[in-house]
């Protein structure tokens, strides 16, 4: 019965990081892989590892508590690079997908920069 | 049951890492590569936890740690450099 939990978790997990990489080759503009890239992969990986630590500590008797930091790891520094990369391409220039219609950073600084002209 | 189902997900993370790999090497810009290699970094902590659980052994648990926080390390190094900043501030402000 626990063999079936740990599959369920292990395929979850795979499936999601094997979408995850299909969507980065398929996104049309470096924020929208970004948005692939955090997300999905970040759950895939965090499904697998749950299912590693639940499979070592049933089958084998072990409570391994680097998984869970592994996890918690994971949860928190992903973001955190996916938002340092996509600002760092917004400040050096790259394009957005020429369909894509909204563009709230940009009017802010655009509002910036005038409020600085004016003062 | 599981060791078949793990090596099912072991061919699918490399087949995953192998796209991944695709966009690393046509990636138009700059970031595009490095959105990519963050994200092989990722993929490459799920590869090692299920090598863990098909070899039945602890011995790569601290390989996990250090791929997670070299990963994490490098991306900000690298969007701090390609946005031409200072990577390392030693300024006394």
């Amino acid at each position: 019965m626990i063999e079936v939990v740990i599959s369920i978790f292990l395929l979850l997990g795979a499936a999601l990081t094997a979408i995850g990489s299909i969507g980065i080759l398929r996104f049309p503009d470096v924020y929208g892989r970004l948005h692939a890239a955090t997300k999905s992969a970040t759950l895939g990986v965090i499904s697998i590892m749950i299912g590693v630590f639940i499979y070592f500590l049933v089958v084998q008797g072990m409570f391994v508590g680097k998984f869970l930091l592994t996890i918690l790891f994971v949860f928190l520094t992903a973001p955190v690079a996916g938002f340092m990369i996509s600002k760092s391409a917004y400040n050096v220039g790259v394009e957005l997908w020429d369909k894509s219609i909204q563009d709230d950073l940009g009017k802010d600084i655009k509002k910036y920069k005038q409020k600085g002209q004016n003062q | 049951m599981v060791y078949t189902i793990a090596n099912i997900c072991l061919v699918l993370m490399a087949i995953s890492i192998s796209v991944l790999f695709i966009r690393v090497v046509i990636g138009p810009t700059l970031s595009d590569r490095v959105a990519a290699l963050d994200t092989i970094g990722i993929n490459l902590i799920g590869f090692i936890g299920i090598i863990m659980l098909i070899q039945n052994t602890l011995a790569y648990s601290e390989v996990i740690l250090v791929i997670a926080i070299l990963a994490f390390i490098g991306s900000i190094a690298l969007a701090k450099f390609i946005e031409g900043g200072v990577v390392f501030d030693r300024s006394s402000d």
